[in-house]
């Protein structure tokens, strides 16, 4: 499983996989995955921003992983890759994932020592992701 | 339709409903064609069960000849084959026909209809008019109608209908047709409801006994798919696509549950091994093959999907959604891919990529065969996970078969390819049909060789490189890091293959400098540039310049000296903090960094112009990553942010306020234009080494992993003063150039040229005199002299113009001392002085060195206090301060001396000038005691010095015989330590009458009191004392009532002014006497007193504590008796205009601004109590009418306890005359 969480301009503001072994690929997925999410969010752009659901649902399946998206208001986006294998978790439990993800993320933005677009370094934000990635294996 | 088929053929979709046709088949057959072709024309609207939408519907229907083996047996669920309307067809118009032989007919056909419980019939009955005009025997046409009706249908009479000459062109004919089409359609509309209802919850039943035992998918697949049949029979497409995705999705979930523990018996089948793997088969609509296997309950889970979407597929395309399809695809071979290993399935190892792959080609080129070309590039978007899924498996496919591995396949490999070929089942009904073989043909021939292979993976290296170009610029932009190490490497092997040698090392680099990579891999990219850069020598002869960025960075200059300026001839070192970025030590042969030179010269001071240096002489490069190229973060510049306030222009109040950005434009360019970030390697190819004439070099260094320091030594001597920029740097390996374009920050050196200065000024650290010249006492001056671009020659002197008043004292030899930034060396100057110069031989003294020597000079204190202070009590003190405020605030008078010096290297005088301070002070003061007069001296000593005193001395200028002057002193010496005073005293004798003028002269004399050899100085004091006569004030003892007396109002200064009155004391220098406006006001409360004349009035209170002002003024007291001093209001007067006043700020704000008048107020005052009575200004002036207005003068009270009022509770004894006393009044 691999959390990334990407800026407006697709700049990786952090990633954590598990396994490590292949994160190359997981790299690779994710990236591929932020073209669908921008995609996605054009599709809909027509839409109120404030009505747009901020979860994207499935991106795209692949053969080993399903790979999830989630869009704030300000174009920062989520994305979660779970192994296809894994039946446990639903769509509502990746919803609640991303939505713990985005409120952690909001209280890193609110730290007056957190440079906007520097990647990811908080502790706390950590140990939700660690949390999530322990629930779900 | 005469020739009916025993089996109803399945294969192509072009079944139609059947209905039976029984009776007359002459007469049927004539009406078929008309039939059939006109039942479709209108459509029927079909209302459905269990709530689902109704639907319009065009029927048609295949007419085939009654037969009883049509009719459906007892159990056969198939829908297909079941005839859904039986019609009797009859032209029969007279009765005893009817009686004779159709009845008969009629009723064993309902006999038959009856044993199989069909309902669903129709007899037609054809009335033709010729027909009646043969027959003579006439009988109403009605009566075989209602023959028919009264023997068939009992209740049902709609069940027979009469058809009017179907075949004529006549109004009632047509009329008669249409309602018989109707009828047609609603019964057959009728049937279909009443049969697929049935049909429908039979299968619902068997459904939901899919949890017993013996239940079975396949048998239940069968079941339903005949619904979808009968659906898209009907052309209800989506009808029949919702009874396939039903099956998948229970499918699914049977699969599921067995992955989560639930295994169902039947699905034992679907577990079985796989054995074939030869995709998805899409062109047929119904893979008959297939079907059957399923029916047979033998498929492999493989076969099932594959038929299942096949089926899919069928309806998608008859639905014009071909992109779904493409979809569905995906979403199918992931989940076939994870359904096998889930069931745990044994499968070859690849035998699924092939599958995968296969599948993928066939919906694409399904896909292909229902789309034009440009539907299919609009869509791309759709067809593109396909080919990557394809893709994908392809090269998985390659490497697991060897295809890939320089040296071929393995023996185990090729077992593999083998295996693998077989299962893809090499025999095709189709093969006719060449376009359904191509998948197949490709994957065996790709499989089949090397070579092969690599044609149809890899493509071709050239345009490979252009795609895995754009992906690194987008990963790079983006901050990809891992993909961009990655991608690099596809691209350093498709450069290698291309022989694009410059390229190939520049990304060699890069990737040698990847801290993504492990060593290894980054040695051998290293190693590939060395090698090129030694093997390259003997070959071509032109450098391959590459760019610095990933090889090494520039981290840090530092120029020695520090400031980056030299002159000419000095040395200018240059140290370059290299960090190298290769994983093992690299040789330069050469490193140089060019140099531009400009003959802009440089302002002397010019280290403001280079924002760049820190004041140690280094300048900082921002750290890029090589891999990441220039990290959005912290390349963008900061934000700039500026705080603006809209006041609105007539009453300045505050209209909005913001915060605005100033370098949005150059926020915003980065945003918009990340292709601007560009990677170093396409930046490569711009390199261009500049020759410059001007270059710093350094030949053979070795740059180890890490950190480099390298030192440069610039070639100052034979340039031009001017300034000097590094453009570029370049690090030269065998045939290899690394080039670092740009030096950013620019980095300048400057070489200057300068003329020659003399500075003369005070020696410091000098232990009697600490900063400045003292008069009177030797002082050593110090003479730097900066050569700049001139040679001291031999025999170059120094004339220095004498003074009387200044006498240079030469007594000692003087040494000097030759500076240079390094170092010093002594030499020796001699002084010569005639009369009028004093001439002062310089050594010989190279250029831009300093050449330094003492010289001690006396400034003869002026006998005449050059400026004495006086002072005024009366009113206000009169203070004179020296020019210069230098910390010795006591006031030191000072003595500006000037000396013209010629200099030899220059045609003018340079005028010098010296200020001394004469180190005392001194007073005298006439004292009495009794009838003896004495003369005080007081001397202050107001330098920082401790001096001894000795023979103080007083002596009457004219010499008056009868006066003698009395030392009462002591006779040794005496010390005077720095700012204390010692008091001298004389009595003064005189014989007859004093004299009316004395003048007298006092003398001391003094050294410093460390230095008790030095020779004592001179110091003397003249002054004046004149006899005058003080006539005793003439005053009236006692007050008398109803006489004038006068009153005398005495405002003193308690204290001194506070610190923040102090502040304007530059100001109110000017004016020589510093005031505070107070107004007073004499007010009687009590009626006791009458002030005659002005009450109120203002006075200015010098600023010094215990100045006193005082005030008459007459007042009559009215009683006799003792009455109480009346009382005295003291008020700070604030003039608007005023500045001389303690409050010029406080005052001028008061009206603007609320808030700057509180802090003014605690300023002034220190108390908030002050800020009370601001706004009782009005009541307190009662003398003067004030007015709220900017120019208008105000009165401020003071807060309680700064007036202390000395009359208070006083009284006065007022006899019936005029008394005079004095009140006082102090303010602080």
């Amino acid at each position: 499983m691999s959390v990334i969480t990407a800026d407006l301009r697709n700049y990786p503001l952090y990633i954590r996989s598990v396994p490590t072994q292949n994160e190359l690929k997981f790299h690779y997925t994710v990236h591929t995955s932020l073209d669908v999410v921008e995609e996605k969010v054009s599709a809909v752009g027509k839409a109120l921003p404030d009505q747009r659901e901020l979860y994207l649902g499935l991106l795209y399946p692949t053969e080993d992983y399903k790979v999830y998206g989630y869009v704030t208001n300000s174009k920062v986006k989520f994305v979660i890759v779970v192994d296809s294998s894994n039946t446990s978790l639903r769509d509502n439990e990746i919803r609640s994932m991303f939505r713990k993800l985005h409120s952690s993320f909001t209280d890193v933005m609110c730290n007056p020592f957190y440079n906007p677009g520097d990647t990811i370094q908080s502790k706390s934000f950590d140990s939700i992701v660690s949390a999530m990635m322990v629930q779900s294996s | 339709m005469e020739s009916h088929e025993e089996k109803p053929i399945i294969y192509t979709m072009e079944n139609k409903p059947i209905v039976t046709c029984a009776g007359d088949q002459n007469l049927f057959t004539g009406l078929y064609g008309l039939l059939s072709q006109q039942l479709p024309r209108e459509p029927m609207e079909w209302r459905r069960s269990y709530g689902r939408a109704p639907k319009m519907i065009h029927l048609e229907a295949n007419f085939v000849q009654f037969k009883e083996e049509l009719l459906p047996k007892e159990g056969n669920k198939a829908l297909l084959t079941f005839p859904f309307l039986h019609i009797y067809w009859t032209d029969c118009c007279d009765t005893e026909t009817y009686k004779a032989s159709v009845k008969e007919d009629m009723q064993r056909w309902q006999g038959a209809l009856r044993l199989h419980g069909s309902t669903d019939w129709l007899v037609v009955v054809v009335e033709s008019d010729g027909k009646k005009k043969n027959k003579t025997n006439i009988l109403p046409r009605t009566s075989i109608l209602d023959k028919i009706r009264n023997d068939f249908c009992n209740k049902q009479s709609d069940r027979c209908v009469a058809l009017l000459d179907p075949l004529k062109d006549s109004s009632r004919s047509q009329e008669s047709w249409n309602s018989f089409l109707t009828k047609l359609r609603t019964l057959l509309l009728m049937s279909f409801t009443k049969n697929l209802g049935r049909f429908e919850d039979d299968m619902r039943t068997l459904r939901e006994k899919r949890t017993e035992p013996g239940w079975s998918f396949c048998d239940y697949f069968m079941v339903q798919e005949e619904l979808a049949f009968v659906f898209e029979m009907l052309q209800q497409y989506e009808d029949a696509l919702v009874q396939y995705d039903e099956l998948d999705a229970l499918f699914t979930q049977y699969v599921l549950n067995f992955g989560a523990g639930d295994g169902a018996n039947w699905l034992g089948s679907f577990c079985q091994p796989v054995r074939a793997w030869s995709g998805l088969l899409l062109r047929r609509p119904i893979d008959m093959e297939k079907r059957e296997v399923i029916q047979r309950g033998e498929a492999s889970l493989l076969d099932l999907r594959s038929y299942l979407f096949s089926r899919q597929c069928t309806l998608l395309i008859f639905l014009q959604r071909p992109w779904e399809v493409t979809q569905r695809a995906l979403d199918l071979l992931h989940t076939c891919v994870q359904e096998l290993r889930l069931l745990e399935v044994s499968v070859l190892q690849g035998a699924l990529d092939c599958w995968v792959f296969l599948s993928c080609l066939e919906v694409l080129h399904r896909i292909e065969g229902c789309c034009d070309r440009s539907q299919l590039e609009a869509n791309f978007s759709h067809t593109v996970g396909l080919w990557t899924y394809a893709t994908e498996k392809l090269k998985s496919l390659g490497y697991m078969c060897g295809l890939v591995s320089e040296n071929g396949p393995s023996s185990e490999e090729l077992n593999r390819t083998v295996d693998l070929l077989a299962g893809l089942g090499t025999e095709k009904p189709e093969t006719d049909d060449m376009t359904l073989i191509i998948p197949y043909k490709k994957l065996k021939e790709a499989l089949s060789s090397v070579e092969a292979f690599e044609k149809h993976y890899l493509g071709d290296p050239q345009m490979a490189q252009t795609f895995l170009q754009d992906a690194l610029k987008s990963y790079t932009a983006e901050g990809w890091s891992l993909p961009i190490t990655h991608t690099r490497k596809q691209i350093a092997e498709c450069q290698k293959q291309l022989q694009k040698t410059e390229d190939y090392l520049q990304t060699s680099a890069l990737l040698a400098s990847d801290a993504n990579l492990s060593d290894e891999e980054r040695k051998h990219f290293c190693q590939e540039i060395l090698t090129f850069a030694s093997q390259a020598s003997e070959g071509k002869d032109q450098c391959m310049a590459l760019s610095m960025t990933a090889f090494a960075q520039l981290r840090e200059l530092q120029f020695h000296p520090s400031a980056a300026t030299v002159h000419i001839g000095a040395a200018l070192q240059l140290e370059l903090r290299l960090c190298s970025l290769m994983p093992v030590p690299v040789h330069l042969e050469q490193l140089v960094c060019t140099v531009h030179y400009s003959e802009i010269r440089p302002a002397p001071a010019g280290s403001q112009r280079r924002p760049a240096l820190s004041p140690d002489g280094t300048v900082t490069f921002p750290a890029t990553s090589p891999s990441r190229g220039a990290a959005p973060g912290p390349a963008a510049p900061a934000l700039e942010l500026q705080e603006i306030q809209d006041r609105s222009p007539s009453d300045n109040a505050l209209n909005s306020t913001g915060v605005v950005c100033k370098n949005v434009h150059l926020l915003m360019r980065i945003n918009d234009n990340p292709a601007s970030l560009d990677p170093p390697s396409a930046a490569a190819s711009a390199i261009t080494v500049e020759d410059g004439a001007e270059m710093l070099k350094a030949n053979d260094v070795t740059l180890l992993p890490g950190n480099n320091s390298i030192v440069f030594s610039a070639p100052v001597s034979d340039l031009k003063a001017g300034s000097y920029t590094l453009r570029q740097l370049c690090a030269t390996v065998g045939q290899v150039q690394f080039v670092l374009p740009h030096i950013y920050p620019i980095v300048q050196y400057d070489v200057y040229s300068q003329d020659p200065q003399l500075t003369v000024e005070p020696l410091t650290g000098c232990s009697c005199s600490a900063k400045s010249l003292l008069a009177g006492l030797p002082q050593r001056v110090k003479f730097t002299i900066l050569t700049g671009n001139y040679t001291v020659k031999k025999g170059d002197a120094l004339q220095l113009s004498n003074s009387d008043s200044m006498p240079i004292l030469h007594s000692s030899a003087c040494s000097a001392c030759i500076l240079t930034s390094t170092g010093g060396v002594r030499a020796s100057v001699s002084i010569q002085s005639s009369e009028k110069v004093t001439s002062i031989s310089l050594p010989q003294t190279p250029p831009y060195h300093t050449l330094e020597f003492q010289l001690e000079v006396l400034c003869h204190i002026p006998s005449a206090p050059a400026r004495a202070e006086s002072e005024r009590l009366t009113n206000g003190e009169v203070r004179h301060r020296p020019k210069n405020r230098t910390r010795y605030n006591s006031g030191m008078a000072s003595i500006d001396q000037k000396v013209s010096v010629d200099c030899p290297w220059s045609i003018y005088s340079t005028l010098i000038s010296l200020t001394f301070y004469t180190p005392f002070k001194a007073q005298h003061s006439l004292l009495s005691a009794g009838k003896r007069k004495y003369i005080q001296v007081c001397l202050r000593n107001v330098s920082d010095t401790n001096f001894r005193l000795a023979n103080q001395t007083l002596a009457d200028h004219q010499c008056t015989p009868s006066l003698q002057l009395l030392s009462l002193n002591a006779k040794t010496h005496q010390l005077v330590y720095s700012k204390q005073c010692v008091y001298s005293l004389w009595e003064v004798k005189w014989a007859t009458e004093p004299p009316s003028c004395l003048q007298c002269v006092f003398t001391a004399s003094f050294s410093p009191a460390d230095a008790p050899d030095t020779a004592l100085k001179p110091y003397r004091y003249e002054f004046q004392i004149e006899r005058a006569e003080i006539q005793p004030a003439v005053g009236e003892q006692h007050c008398h009532a109803g006489a004038l007396c006068r009153l005398e109002v005495s405002i003193t200064r308690v204290m001194d002014p506070s610190e923040a009155e102090r502040e304007d004391e530059e100001y109110t220098e000017s004016e020589g006497l510093r005031t505070t406006k107070l107004m007073y006001e004499v007010v009687d409360n009590s009626s006791n007193w009458a002030v005659c004349g002005k009450s109120s009035g203002l006075v200015s209170m010098p600023v010094a504590a215990m100045a006193t002002h005082k005030v008459q003024m007459e007042v009559m007291p009215l009683f006799a008796g003792k009455l109480p001093f009346p009382s005295i209001k003291v008020s700070k007067y604030l003039a608007h205009s005023a500045p001389p006043t303690t409050q010029p700020e406080a005052d001028s704000c008061l009206e603007n601004d609320n808030l700057s008048l509180l802090d003014k107020g605690l300023e002034d005052q220190g108390d908030t109590a002050s800020l009370r009575s601001r706004g009782s200004v009005h009541s307190l002036g009662s003398g003067e009418q004030q007015q709220r207005g900017p120019p208008m003068p105000r009165l401020e009270s003071f807060s309680p306890g700064q007036v202390f009022n000395c009359s208070m509770a006083r009284q006065v004894l007022v006899l019936p005359s005029t008394d005079d006393h004095v009140l006082e009044v102090n303010v602080t």
